[in-house]
């Protein structure tokens, strides 16, 4: 079946539909990795964007369901070059047409995603429909294409009830606002006991189980729709727990603290992004996926200083909290996909709840 | 960290020959670095004995050293010119060992030398064995369960307690030399002995098997600050067992999970830290195709071929940022060029699909076997760039110019199911061919990787394109179907096999039907960012992205394609210079060239590359799009040549000679005619098609005869034949090697062979030089020692030859270059070929005269008078000194071949000595060449009738030099009937202790064993000289060689050599 790929700024691309064959509008984004495609297709932080790779080779080693970074895929919808007619790989349990079937994730093939990230890189990051409809014209979805915002997705895509990974090492809250699982599992890995809890839970109760450290996690959206949360987050930085917080955790934290974020003209998602840890002037290789940023120029020295930054674009990539036992990266050290060259920073914060508790 | 100010003058140390194993990439990656230096500001010296290379340019560097790299050199050099710091990672295992060899002496402390780029201590790490095993286990990186051995009892005892088969690794060999697996016990000892020998330190690897599992490839970087990126990894299709440097290879790797090529990432980072190298690094992992074990098989600390592989396929140069790294800077600190925005502390991202082919030499070695091992073979590659695996293996295939240009090529048709389960045991260049066979033959996916252990990810691929030569052969061709067969690389010419139709028409559909390629960019990062410098490749069925330029006269460069025997790097050097050339001029310039090793295709040579094979077609897309004014043939070798007449077709002027007056000089008729209007001899022959009348020809003309296919290079299937049963043999060979030409039979004559390279401009012609050759005509020209200035032949001769090479300059309209060979009988020249465009030895003759021969003829092609250019045409006076160009051979990696000299060209590449005399010029040669006497001072002599007069006066000066020589029964006779103390050695046949038991004891230092001409029917000489050449001994089967040898020996001390800056020529 034939499937349209049609975008806002009028660029219409005509491929094969894979997936589920049903109407879908989205912000569409273009990711860089190589190698990843089932973590990307279930990391939560894609919640309401449809991804382009542009890997053009995609599914040859399968689905492995342990590599799922969630329960599910949350992307709206799936843009390839070429799907593999086989997967080969010993760990392999289905295919990708099969999985995106399974999951109603629409998608289209056979496109020229060179030349779709080509646009996006110009003109930025733009919504478009995944359609089979061959009767679809510009002029008809373009009201909803301009209509389309990714609203308060994080909702969405949060646990719906707390639940805890045993542990006998240091106690973590993790808030999550759309987490990717190996977050948890960086964490529990190295011995901790991890309680998640849905993203609405209120600072007090965390407070209340009387955690180590507080983890905040990655999420979708743009942060100035968290609204709430940014609330509940002004008060955990009141506490003196030690806080680590990536991506969207970053973002609300700077924003709960005075600062401003603001929308990257395409956004940073791959794992080739190169992050300079301003203190040592180390540089890592990190695995990015945001489509907002921290703006550098909008903080308050006396609160917040910049940790790291990108070396391609010199956007900020992290945020040391003076005063606090607080540190936020933009970029993810719980990488999968992508360079794992940043995961020593949760035992950094390991040692930072270590630190405190033993003070 | 910024650039280190105590660096101010580096000696770069370059790889030497091309020999099999080290290639071409060496030249690229040094001219980058040198390039990357001087940018910097700083002094380069280079050291390389290599005169065919554009690193040893006066432009890459400011001092320029062709001289033999031994270490008593390099300490001679290092005295003199006073380098701050030596750069040795960049000239292969050569380079390294030889920065070994030093630091080992103490030589760089007792000077105040620096090596930069790596430590010692790293290349002590990572190079030697037990080392390397201890620093991987101290860090947790598994290694297969091995033992240095020093010895072949120890051996035994090891592989009994791990379990046949063992892989068997010398250490500091480079290209997998002597190496070998061993799958029972007489295996172990024989390799095991020969492994022993050729180690420079006396070691071998026992190791575990782990053949069959994934090979998988990381190019690493690391700076002097800590930051380490990955440039890209590679998927070997040929799992363990086959050298990396024969596999066939996929960038980025295909099969791999986001948790497997992550978990080798890390890995790699974590040796190149515990390492500390500062620069690149290739890690080679084998991983088990079903579990998450692996294995570190291999560090090198310095670049490699797959370094420049790497490079090529993602963009980043890997030897320039390392060279960056080595004076100092941080890799955050150095701009990515392609992108010009993003820094070299990323990486690379692609999104598109790499292909890298071997070109394999059994077209040149009949004889040898083709299988392959963990000893490589491969004297080149083609890479091609593709957004799908299938058009990428399509046109690396068609790049190889070994006649195949599908999955069909080779015909497996008559083999049944069985043969093919069978043949498949054994791997061999032809196995995806074999793999296709067995797919139309309905053998399983499963079956096939049973056997062949590739992952059936490629099984499936190759069953892809066989199903689309099934369905393009059963069905209509339609639109959609022909657009599909474009996309995964199906040339029109398999299409129109496969359709019944003309090729003609299926280019006439793609064009009615807009089917045509479009070329995408290599930037680096997927098109995240707008890039500045990039290359192309071409799909179909996508988007164009070549930036549309007009504003400059364009010229279409076509490159060499593979290093093969025959047609080395000296092309690539011609291209570049020519580009560069045209480039001062004002053209813009296009590269097309398919060769991932050559400096022609880094990517700021030319204002534009196209990464595609050479065939009419591929280029006739590029001429479409970019519409050249013109495009230049003669610096490419036969490869570019072989596509003038398409480029006429086309309407591309050819610049230069016309594709007329090139035909004329291939065609025998018309070349007779020509001469003969010159009034020039040429030795008598005829053209015929058979062996009927090829055998009436050399009858006629009187034994012995040359029989050769036209339209050849490097001699290929050329033969002397000294009776009726040769030609019928040598015709039958040629007639297997797909031959649309017709075959020459020609006179051969023996006299002396004199060479000369000349610009002509129309009217005046310039000869830099005239070249003689050592050995007696009959052995390839490529395989001669060559001398210049001629010293042996006449001023008369040398007059004859100016006159008669502006006469056929002349008459052949040459514009541009022109290379001919002549033989000197006496006073009597014959000339034997004329190539009406560049020749191998034009990189040397440039270089040792100082005369610019690739920019003059540009100049010349755009229509400048050689006058005008501020010479004087005519021959140029001679040197005050002798420069001597030495072929060098890699017979020990290709099991089963004749080494032999003789009309079809055999060696690899070149060295030179250049000294103020001839002796010394000579002796620096033979040493440049490795071939260093005496240890034992014992030698073998067998030399065939002809020779044996030649002989004794040889023998008797080898004697004088302390020489114990042994000859078999008809020499000894010769040798002793000449007072000289010979000892008699047993024929092969005959019972031990023989000739052979006497090169295998290794005690002879040099085997002079002269071939007899035509056919040898016995296979005594083949063995000694086979065995000899596996046993490391050198041979020399030619009898001059042996006097050349002898000459330089009596004559030089190598303590006192002097040492030449070719840059002030």
């Amino acid at each position: 079946m034939k499937a349209f790929l049609i975008l806002e700024d009028g660029h219409i691309f005509t491929g094969k539909s894979i997936g589920s064959s049903r109407e879908v509008v989205s912000e569409i984004v273009f990711n860089t990795s190589m190698t990843g495609y089932l973590e990307v297709l279930t990391d939560p932080s894609y919640a309401g964007q449809a991804v382009a790779m542009t890997y053009p080779l995609i599914g040859n080693y399968g689905i492995c369901h342990n590599d799922m970074e969630s329960q599910k895929p949350w992307l709206d919808g799936y843009i390839v070059r070429e799907l593999s007619r086989i997967p080969s790989n010993f760990r392999s349990e289905d295919t990708i047409q099969n999985f995106l079937l399974k999951h109603d994730i629409p998608g289209i093939a056979g496109i020229d995603t060179r030349a779709l990230t080509k646009l996006l890189r110009e003109s930025g990051t733009m919504n478009g429909m995944i359609t089979t409809d061959e009767n679809a014209s510009y002029e008809k979805v373009l009201p909803k294409l301009k209509a389309y915002s990714t609203g308060k997705v994080v909702e969405r895509v949060t646990c719906q009830e707390p639940f805890t990974l045993e542990g006998d090492g240091c106690r973590v809250a993790l808030l999550d606002l759309g987490a990717k699982k190996n977050i948890a599992h960086s964490l529990h890995q190295r011995g901790c006991r991890v309680t998640v809890y849905p993203a609405s839970t209120s600072a007090r109760e965390i407070c209340e189980a009387r955690p180590d450290g507080i983890m905040l996690s990655n999420g979708p959206g743009d942060p100035k729709e968290c609204t709430s949360i940014i609330e509940e987050i002004q008060k955990l930085y009141q506490t003196d727990i030690p806080i680590f917080a990536i991506c969207l955790g970053h973002q609300l934290m700077a924003l709960a603290t005075g600062a401003d974020t603001y929308k990257l003209k395409y956004g940073h998602r791959g794992g080739n992004h190169p992050v300079r840890d301003l203190e040592t002037g180390k540089v890592y290789i990190s695995s990015q996926n945001h489509g907002y940023a921290v703006d550098t120029e909008s903080l308050n020295p006396a609160i917040a200083m910049p940790a790291f930054e990108n070396v391609n674009d010199k956007t900020n990539e992290g945020l040391r909290y003076k005063g606090k036992n607080i540190f936020t990266v933009q970029f993810h050290p719980e990488a999968c996909p992508g360079p794992q060259d940043s995961s020593f920073l949760f035992d950094r914060f390991i040692q930072m709840m270590e630190v405190r508790k033993h003070a | 960290m910024p650039k280190n100010p105590e660096i101010k003058k580096v000696l770069v140390i370059g790889s030497g020959p091309i020999v099999i194993g080290q290639a071409a990439e060496f030249d690229y990656a040094g001219t980058q670095a040198c390039r990357s230096l001087k940018e910097e500001g700083l002094e380069v010296v280079l050291l390389n004995s290599n005169p065919a290379t554009i690193m040893t340019d006066k432009d890459i560097a400011d001092r320029v050293y062709i001289e033999p790299l031994t270490a008593d050199v390099v300490e001679q050099l290092i005295l003199k010119e006073k380098p701050d710091s030596v750069l040795p990672t960049l000239g292969g295992q050569a380079g390294l060992n030889l920065a070994m060899e030093l630091e080992e002496r103490g030589f760089f402390r007792k000077n105040n030398v620096r090596l930069i780029g790596t430590t010692s201590e790293t290349i002590k790490k990572a190079e030697d064995r037990l080392e390397f095993k201890s620093t991987m286990e101290k860090i947790g990186e598994p290694v297969a369960a091995s033992l240095v051995v020093e010895n072949v009892e120890d051996g035994i005892v090891f592989s009994n307690q791990i379990g046949y088969p063992v892989v068997l690794r010398p250490a500091y060999t480079l290209g997998g030399s002597g190496g070998g697996i061993a799958h029972n016990q007489a295996e172990l000892e024989e390799i095991l002995a020969n492994g022993l020998r050729l180690s420079r330190v006396g070691q071998v690897l026992v190791e575990r098997c782990i053949a069959g599992w994934k090979e998988i490839e990381y190019e690493v970087m690391r700076d002097g600050a800590g930051n380490c990126i990955t440039v890209c990894n590679m998927e070997n299709i040929d799992p363990v067992g086959v050298h990396t440097g024969d596999s066939i290879v996929v960038a980025p790797s295909q099969t791999l999970g986001d948790k497997e090529y992550q978990m080798l990432r890390t890995s790699a980072l974590n040796i190149i830290s515990e390492l500390k190298i500062t620069g690149g690094c290739n890690v080679q992992y084998a991983l088990h195709p079903e579990s998450f074990e692996y294995c570190v098989i291999e560090v090198n600390p310095r670049v490699s071929r797959s370094s420049a592989l790497a490079s090529k396929a993602t963009g980043y140069p890997i030897a320039k940022v390392a060279a960056k790294i080595a004076i100092g800077y941080t890799l955050d600190e150095i701009p990515n060029a392609i992108t010009g925005q993003t820094m070299a502390s990323f990486e690379p991202m692609l999104d598109y699909c790499v292909v890298k082919l071997p070109r394999l030499p059994f077209d040149k070695f009949i004889s040898a076997k083709r299988t392959l091992t963990t000893q490589m073979k491969a004297t080149g590659e083609v890479m091609s760039i593709c957004d799908n695996f299938e058009g990428a293996l399509m046109k690396a295939i068609r790049s190889l110019e070994q006649h195949v240009d599908s999955l069909m090529s080779y015909d497996f048709t008559s083999l049944s199911k069985e043969e093919i389960l069978n043949r498949l045991n054994v791997v061999d260049d032809r196995r995806i061919w074999l793999i296709a066979e067995a797919i139309r033959k309905d053998i399983s996916y499963e079956e096939i990787h049973e056997i062949t252990k590739i992952d059936v990810w490629f099984i499936d691929k190759i069953a892809i394109l066989v199903e689309m030569e099934e369905t393009l052969k059963g069905r209509e061709l339609t639109v959609e179907l022909l657009k599909e067969a474009k996309r995964m690389g199906f040339p029109d010419n398999v299409i129109a096999n496969l359709t019944g139709r003309s090729e003609k028409e299926i280019r006439a559909m793609r064009y009615e039907n807009a089917i045509l390629a479009a070329y995408k960019m290599v930037d680096t990062c997927a098109a995240e960012f707008a890039a500045s410098t990039p290359y192309y490749y071409s799909v179909f069925g996508s988007e164009n992205e070549v930036v549309k330029t007009r504003d400059r006269k364009k010229v279409l460069v076509l490159g060499s394609g593979p290093i093969r025997i025959g047609q080395g790097i000296e092309f690539d050097f011609c291209s570049v210079h020519c580009t560069w050339a045209f480039s001062k001029e004002g053209y813009e310039t296009i590269i097309v060239n398919n060769n991932p090793e050559t400096v022609s295709t880094d990517f700021d040579i030319a204002d534009k590359l196209y990464f595609e094979p050479l065939t009419p077609e591929d280029v006739e897309s590029i001429v479409r799009l970019e519409k050249p004014d013109g495009a230049v043939v003669q610096f490419g070798g036969q490869t570019a040549i072989k596509l003038t007449e398409a480029l006429m077709k086309m309407g591309v002027p050819i610049l230069g000679t016309s594709a007329e007056n090139v035909d004329a000089a291939e065609d025998r008729e018309l070349f007779d005619q020509i001469l003969e209007d010159c009034r020039i001899p040429r030795p008598k022959g005829h053209t015929v098609f058979t062996a009927e009348e090829a055998k009436k020809a050399a009858n006629e003309l009187g034994y012995p005869v040359l029989v050769r296919p036209s339209y050849v290079l490097g001699g290929q299937g050329m033969q002397i034949a000294i009776n009726d049963r040769d030609v019928e043999e040598f015709i039958g060979i040629i007639n297997r090697i797909a031959q649309e030409h017709p075959i020459l039979v020609d006179k051969y004559l023996q006299g002396k062979e004199i060479e000369v390279d000349a610009v002509c401009d129309g009217e005046d012609i310039l000869i830099p030089g005239i070249m003689e050759h050592i050995e007696r005509a009959g052995i390839h020209s490529g395989d001669s020692i060559s001398v210049y200035p001629a010293r042996s032949i006449s001023p008369g001769v040398k007059a004859t030859i100016e006159e008669y090479t502006r006469r056929l300059a002349r008459s052949l309209h040459v514009i541009g270059l022109i290379n001919i060979q002549f033989i000197a009988v006496g006073d009597e020249v014959y000339v034997i070929e004329v190539n009406p465009r560049s020749s191998r030895t034009v990189p040397y003759i440039s270089k040792v005269t100082g005369i610019p021969i690739v920019p003059l003829a540009t100049k010349v092609i755009l229509g400048n008078k050689i006058r005008d250019l501020g010479y004087t045409p005519g021959l140029q006076p001679e040197a005050d000194y002798f420069a001597v160009k030495m072929p060098v051979f890699s017979f020990e990696k290709i099991r089963g071949a004749d080494i032999g000299l003789g009309p079809e060209m055999k060696s690899t590449g070149e060295c030179l000595g250049i000294a103020k005399t001839f002796n010394e010029a000579l002796y620096k040669a033979f040493l440049g060449a490795g071939i260093c006497l005496p240890r034992h001072k014992n030698m073998i002599m067998t030399v065939r009738d002809e020779d044996k007069e030649e002989a004794v006066e040889i023998a008797k000066r080898f004697e004088a030099l302390g020489y114990c020589i042994y000859a078999t029964k008809g020499t000894a006779r010769v040798l002793m009937e000449a007072d000289i103390q010979v000892r008699l050695t047993r024929k092969l046949e005959q019972e031990s202790p023989n000739i052979l038991d006497l090169i295998l004891g290794h005690k002879i230092d040099l085997v002079i064993d002269t071939p007899s001409q035509g056919i040898e029917h016995s296979h005594d000489g083949f063995v000694i000289r086979r065995n000899a050449i596996e046993t490391g001994v050198n041979v020399l089967t030619a009898i001059d060689t042996a006097r050349a040898l002898v000459t330089s020996l009596e004559n030089t001390d190598e303590k006192a050599l002097t040492l030449i800056d070719i840059a002030q020529i």
